[in-house]
This record gives structure tokens, sequence and C-alpha cells, in this order.
């Protein structure tokens, strides 16, 4: 059964921002996406690289030769090594996204309040009762 | 393995289609009848009508060009229909054959002299070729460093539907996905006519990337780069996302370049995708539905070679029967390759170049 960390008050990730956590021994990054909070593991499914760690940019769209335009801005990351692309929400790879994807994990954010009742492991923060905490689920 | 056993045809060539043949234009004298009297005339006051309009690519009197049992008494090879016939059309027994004349009137500098000599050449083809032999049929010369004089003759051609594909050289002033060639696609695209790429070069550029090469042998072996980069250039520029029922034929290039070719713009892709955001599926995938090839010549070195690299194309409906006639890429009656797995030798005959050329 997956267990419950807290790994960053919610202010500590604004949005567009990112933080790596450790759980249990591995490296996690967590994107605020505009007030939303996603996880995905900082372990390129390609090669190994910190994918967690490279640019966030947009999904890039096309209806055809000569025609761009950026959706979902901030919602893209880019491998650092070979600049393979992966949707933040879901950890799908932009160009085989049913065969590559990066792991993800169910994040969630509570109150300092609730947390402090447990049962969730709060291995490196001391919680305060008046701010919120990212949970990620492993 | 017996002798009879060891000389039995791959696959059966009686009833196929044959998807490359090179007729020739005797002589540019032959082609005046069939031009405009405007560029019959101008062609005489240049004293134009002496020359032969040889295709530097492939002078017909390189022997790689002209299998020595095929070479003529006089005049150049595939310039006799009777010749044709007895070498290449009986014998092997095809129920149809696809006429690919290589001619230097897609390679004339002026677009109006070169559209000129095009519709110079359909005519001579449908004329002297197509209304003919019954099995024939035939691409279309266009002036091809003019997309719009090039769509003017697919659509003055539309109409008669021996003519089943638009022929083009590989390597000419333009790579040929750039946006300025799109008239040309378009009107392919909707007349149902398939754009076949052959190898070689209108000379605009070197046919090397690394330069001019100072031999025919150079030339010659770089000829499966610029189908390369031709084919790249088609994919990237997204004319098969914008012209999404037109297919493309390589014709003569050779075939195995291509897998490992699909696997670097594949890789490549997934890192700099983003220069091309209409690119939005694995480039091979879009190559394996749209891309065909003729399978002669077929560089490999021996059958099992040849059935591995086969694989790699990942699909068995790419290939097409083509005998290259006269072009000298085999010996003996057999133009089928050997080595050609199974499955893909079954469709490669008949059912391939059907669903390849909608006008067959």
């Amino acid at each position: 059964m997956a267990s419950r960390h807290v790994v960053a008050a919610a202010d500590e990730i604004p949005p567009g921002g990112r933080k790596i956590v450790n759980v249990r021994g591995r490296q996690i990054g967590v994107f605020n996406l505009g007030g939303e909070f996603f996880a995905l593991i900082n372990v390129c499914p390609h090669q190994g690289a910190k994918l967690c760690e490279g640019a966030i940019l947009s999904h890039l769209v096309s209806d055809g030769p000569g025609d761009y335009r950026l959706e979902r801005q901030g919602e893209m990351i880019r491998c650092p090594w070979h600049c393979w692309e992966f949707d933040i929400r879901t950890g799908q790879s932009w160009c085989e996204p049913n065969d590559v994807k990066a792991k993800t994990y169910n994040v969630t954010v509570e109150p300092g309040g609730t947390l402090a009742k447990g049962p969730f492991k709060a291995e490196t923060l001391s919680v305060a009762v008046e701010r919120d905490y990212v949970i990620v689920e492993m | 393995m017996s002798a009879s056993e060891a000389m039995a045809p791959a696959a059966s060539t009686v009833g196929a289609i044959d998807c490359d043949l090179h007729p020739a234009v005797p002589n540019a004298k032959a082609l005046m009848p069939y031009m405009d009297p405007y560029w019959r005339e101008h062609m005489l006051r240049r004293g134009l009508d002496s020359e032969n309009y040889d295709l530097m690519a492939f002078p017909p009197a390189a022997p790689i060009n002209v299998r020595p049992d095929w070479k003529p008494a006089s005049g150049l090879p595939g310039s006799s229909l009777a010749v044709l016939q007895a070498q290449a059309l009986d014998p092997l027994g095809v129920s149809l054959a696809i006429c690919n004349v290589l001619h230097g009137a897609q390679a004339v500098m002026s677009e109006d002299l070169s559209a000129a000599l095009c519709r110079g050449v359909n005519n001579w083809v449908a004329g002297e070729l197509l209304d003919r032999d019954p099995r024939l049929r035939a691409s279309i010369l266009v002036p091809q460093h003019s997309g719009e004089l090039a769509a003017e003759e697919i659509e003055r051609l539309a109409g008669d539907r021996r003519f089943v594909q638009v022929l083009m050289l590989a390597m000419a002033e333009l790579p040929p996905g750039r946006r300025q060639m799109w008239p040309i696609y378009r009107a392919a695209e909707k007349h149902g006519l398939p754009i076949g790429l052959h190898a070689g070069s209108t000379f605009r550029h070197p046919p090397s990337a690394a330069g001019w090469g100072s031999t025919l042998l150079e030339d010659y072996v770089s000829y499966a780069q610029g189908m390369s980069a031709a084919l790249n250039s088609l994919l990237v520029e997204g004319v098969f996302q914008k012209f999404p029922d037109l297919k493309v034929v390589l014709i003569e290039s050779g075939v195995t370049w291509l897998p490992a070719s699909m696997w670097r713009v594949n890789k490549t892709w997934r890192g700099v995708r983003s220069e091309v955001p209409w690119l939005n599926r694995l480039p091979a995938d879009i190559i394996r539905e749209r891309v065909r090839l003729t399978a002669q010549p077929l560089d490999a070195m021996d059958g099992e070679a040849l059935g591995r690299v086969l694989d790699q194309l990942g699909s068995d409906d790419m290939l097409l029967f083509a005998s290259d006639y006269p072009h000298w890429h085999y010996d003996g009656a057999d133009p089928v390759p050997p080595g050609i797995p199974p499955a893909m030798l079954k469709k490669m005959m008949v059912d391939n170049p059907r669903a390849t050329y909608s006008r067959l």
C-alpha cells in the first residue's frame, strides 16, 4: 500500500516552479502548474538523465506546415540530455506517448493541521498547522 | 540444390507490373513533330534540334546505363520500341510497365523551354509508346524547376489515364519539400498521381554533399545520399501532412540505405522535433505508409544480408517490382534480386504496384 510523504510546504513551489525531493531513496520532481501539483520520477526513461532538472517548456502544436502555436505553456519538461519532451501532468513523452513514459506519482495538498494527526511521513520537514503541504504518494 | 533449382527465378515476372522501364527519345529531331509550333521554331532558330538532351546524371553511353547484351547496334539504348518489347516486355511477360523517360528536358535552365520540351517528350511518349503497346503506362515529365509550370503540365495530361505518375529527379534546384514545389504535389494529389523521385540530379548543386566529384563513380554512388536528402526534405517540410493522399515512389534508389536513414530520422526527430511541430508522428511510420521503392537496383551483398535489411523496413508494402531496363543492374533473365523475404516478394510483383498507382 502506498505511503504518503510530506515533501514540501505548498508555498515553497510557486506556480511554474519545481522542487526536487527525496522520497524513500528516490528523487522526485514536484511541479506546480497553475496551482495544481504533479510529481515525476527524476529519471528519464530514455537514458536515465535527471529529467526533472530540464527546461520547462510549452506544448507545441501545429495544424500543418507553417502553423506554429503554443499551448499549455509551462507544462512540458525537456530532458537535459537528448531533449526528449514529457508531459508533466501525465509523464507521457511527446514523441511516443503510449510507449515511452516517465513514472508519475499522485500528489495532494493538505493543511498542516490535518498532517499533524498523521499517519503522514514528514521525513525532512517540520509541519506547521497554519501552512499547506505537498504530499507525494509512493 | 540442383542446377535448375539454383537458376529458378525468385518470383515469376509473368503478369507482374514493371514499375521502372526506361525508353529513350531517339534524338531531339524525333521530338519536333510533338512540340508546340512556337517552340518547334524556337528549337530550329537556335539549332537546338541537333542537341540530344542526354541527362548528365545518366550518360546513355556509360556501360552502367546499358547492359551489354541490350546494347543496340545503333541509337540510344531503349530508343526502339521493337527492341524494348523483345528484350524486356516479352521475355518478362509483364502485364504492365511504367515508362520513365530520363531526359534533359527536366534539367534545362529556362523554365519555359524546359516546360516546352517536357510537353514534347510527354506527347512523344503518348504517340510513340502508349498508343503502340497497350502494356505501357508512363510518368509525366515536368519542368521541375517551376512548380507552376509543372502543375500546368500535370493538369494538361491528367485526363489521359495512361499517365500514372509524375517524374522528378531527386536532386534539383531546391530540396523537393520546399514550398515552391508544392503546386506539383497539389496537382499530383488531385489527380491520383504518385510523385516518382528518380535517382539523379539536374546538377544545380554538387551531387555529393561533399562537393563536386571527379568521376561518374562518385556521382553515381552519391545518388543514394541525394535520395535520402530528398526524402528527408519531403518529410520534414510537411509534404506528407499537407497532401495526405500523396504517395512518393523512390525510383532506382538502391533501397538498402533506407532502414538506417529511417532509424536516424526517428532518433533525431525525438530531440529536435520542435523545429517542425507539424511532424507529429514517428517519421519512419510516415515513410512506411507513404513511400514506396522500386526494387532494382537493390544494394545488397548477398541474399541473407538483403533479407535482414529488408526486414528492417518494417513493411511488406513498400517494394515495387522493376526491371530498370536497360540499366545494367543484373545479369541473366531474372530481374528479381535473390533474398527478398517471401511475404514481401509476394506483394511486390502486382499488389504493391496496384496499391501505389491508383490508375493501373
